[in-house]
């Protein structure tokens, strides 16, 4: 079994083989089960973020009202003129956008790694498809190299906001996608591991301040960021661009900032923009009680 | 290592909003259920740091209630989970404590039904993924990665021996095993993990052993 990242990369380039192929194999020899097992397992996983991305794009409202509507937005934007960031780009943060807002209303997600981020890897995959024209099976790969560094991540680090904030969870899920995007188009296994790299570093310090500590301000915005990012980070990455500082370190540093954060910043709804007064003001009017005086 | 499988974190597939606040909650709640065994009627659970400072927002009191009413993680019926327990005559109350605990998400659930009752603790590390740390007084580390079976017995030589014949007789392996006890000659509890699920015919065989309270099992 894989321990960190550099033993991952060291697997897949002395076997030649994915990084997706590493994690497939490891699933099946870790749990018993058949290629096909595994293989229909994340096809099933595929298919409820294609579902919710569908139902983001159609327009979803959550129950506060404080989130829903922008991915039509988006979409409606693109369709009537050229995006300054380009269409794919615009097109990836659409579908981020619409995966949290389903998830803000209560719709079925699948976590990527977690619900609060599960835009980023599938908002990226859906918009990088469109140019690059992959197979069915290369999706699922998609997830799986996706998966392989979460998994490293969620070992030696946290996926939790609670645990490390905003950086363990739309920090991961963004570098999570930016290694898979840099699979799919075709980079090594180290150029992978540079983009997650250049991706977290990015992220590092990104504090957890849901207003009315409900998974909306700004987590759905955040997840347009995570994937802008991931693919921002993948197009460097190809381009032969590298990180001064190695993946692994990277990832003990979100882990160690995340254990010097103060707990108002880590998912609790007391600090950052939730203690901001339009914060506050919200929280009250959607739970119906008074602002609490300092 | 805490994490085991690709699909922890490309998964659950669940409702949202919140994997640790919302999936994670449904998880402990139905760990409860399960180990509990028994329809229950009512439950009393106390909420920890950031789920005790967030569970409205996040839905964590319907998902664990949900969770109790033995619902996955990407039932839609959990949104609906307070009203559905009111209808089946079980009371439920939520309370919020200021106690400082090893994890920003623990929650105790003690739940009984006027007969038996259970309390336990568990805590949600991300990405929907649980670990049950005390289960009626007594420390343990499950982390539902494998099945499992939890033999409560009398703290008697032979009461380990005799479960672990009746497995082997089975052929069911053990990867890994704990025991912990509240005090020499007193109550006990082992904690087995095993590599396939047991089946009942084989949970009535171990609760019939000697020195053998009861037996629970967790299904991967």
């Amino acid at each position: 079994m894989f321990r960190n990242v550099a033993e991952l990369i060291e697997i897949a380039e002395n076997e030649n083989m994915l990084i997706s192929e590493v994690m497939i194999r490891q699933e099946m020899d870790v749990h018993d089960k058949t290629r096909e097992q595994v293989m229909g397992q994340m096809e099933k996983n595929l298919q409820v973020m294609e579902k919710a991305v569908e139902d983001g794009l159609k327009g979803v409202s959550s129950r506060s009202g404080l989130t829903g509507g922008d991915a039509v937005l988006l979409q409606k934007y693109m369709l009537e003129q050229e995006p300054l960031s380009g269409t794919l780009l615009l097109d990836a943060v659409s579908k981020a956008v619409a995966t949290n807002e389903v998830n803000a209303a209560m719709g079925t997600i699948c976590a990527t790694p977690t619900a609060g981020s599960a835009g980023c890897v599938p908002g990226t995959l859906f918009a990088v498809k469109n140019k690059l024209n992959p197979t069915r099976e290369q999706m699922v790969q998609f997830l799986f190299t996706s998966g392989a560094f979460g998994f490293v991540v969620a070992n030696n680090a946290s996926i939790s906001g609670a645990a490390g904030g905003c950086q363990a969870e739309v920090g991961s899920a963004s570098a999570m996608a930016s290694a898979a995007i840099v699979e799919m188009a075709g980079g090594t296994p180290q150029q992978s591991a540079e983009a997650f790299a250049i991706t977290l570093k990015n992220m590092l310090g990104l504090v957890c301040d849901p207003v009315a500590g409900l998974v909306e301000v700004p987590c759905v915005k955040r997840n347009a960021a995570g994937a802008s990012n991931a693919i921002v980070s993948a197009d460097m990455a190809l381009a032969g661009v590298t990180s001064r500082i190695p993946c692994d370190e990277v990832i003990g540093a979100m882990y160690r900032i995340g254990k010097t954060m103060p707990s108002a910043l880590r998912e609790t709804g007391e600090g950052g923009l939730a203690a901001t007064p339009t914060g506050r003001a919200l929280a009250s009017k959607i739970f119906g009680i008074p602002i609490e005086k300092e | 290592m805490k994490y085991r499988s690709v699909f922890d974190i490309i998964g659950p597939v669940m409702i949202g909003p919140s994997s640790s606040h919302t999936a994670g909650a449904a998880r402990i709640g139905k760990a409860a259920r399960t180990l509990f065994g028994e329809e229950l009627t009512w439950a009393e659970i106390y909420l920890y740091g950031s789920f005790a400072k967030t569970y409205k927002g996040h839905g964590t009191d319907v998902a664990i209630v949900g969770g109790l009413l033995g619902f996955d993680t990407d039932d839609k019926r959990i949104s609906n989970s307070l009203i559905l327990a009111e209808q089946k005559g079980m009371r439920v109350s939520f309370h919020e404590d200021e106690a400082a605990t090893d994890h920003p998400n623990t929650a105790r659930v003690k739940i009984g039904n006027g007969i038996d009752d259970l309390e336990l603790v568990g805590i949600s590390i991300g990405g929907g993924k649980v670990e049950i740390t005390e289960l009626n007084g007594f420390d343990l580390h499950l982390s539902g990665n494998h099945p499992a079976i939890l033999v409560m017995h009398n703290d008697r030589f032979g009461a380990i021996a005799s479960i672990t014949q009746i497995l082997a007789r089975h052929e069911i392996n053990i990867g890994r095993m704990e025991v912990s006890r509240k005090d020499i000659g007193k109550e006990a509890l082992m904690i087995i993990e095993v590599d396939q699920n047991v089946e009942d015919n084989i949970v009535k065989e171990l609760e019939e052993a000697d020195h053998i309270l009861q037996v629970a099992k967790i299904v991967d």
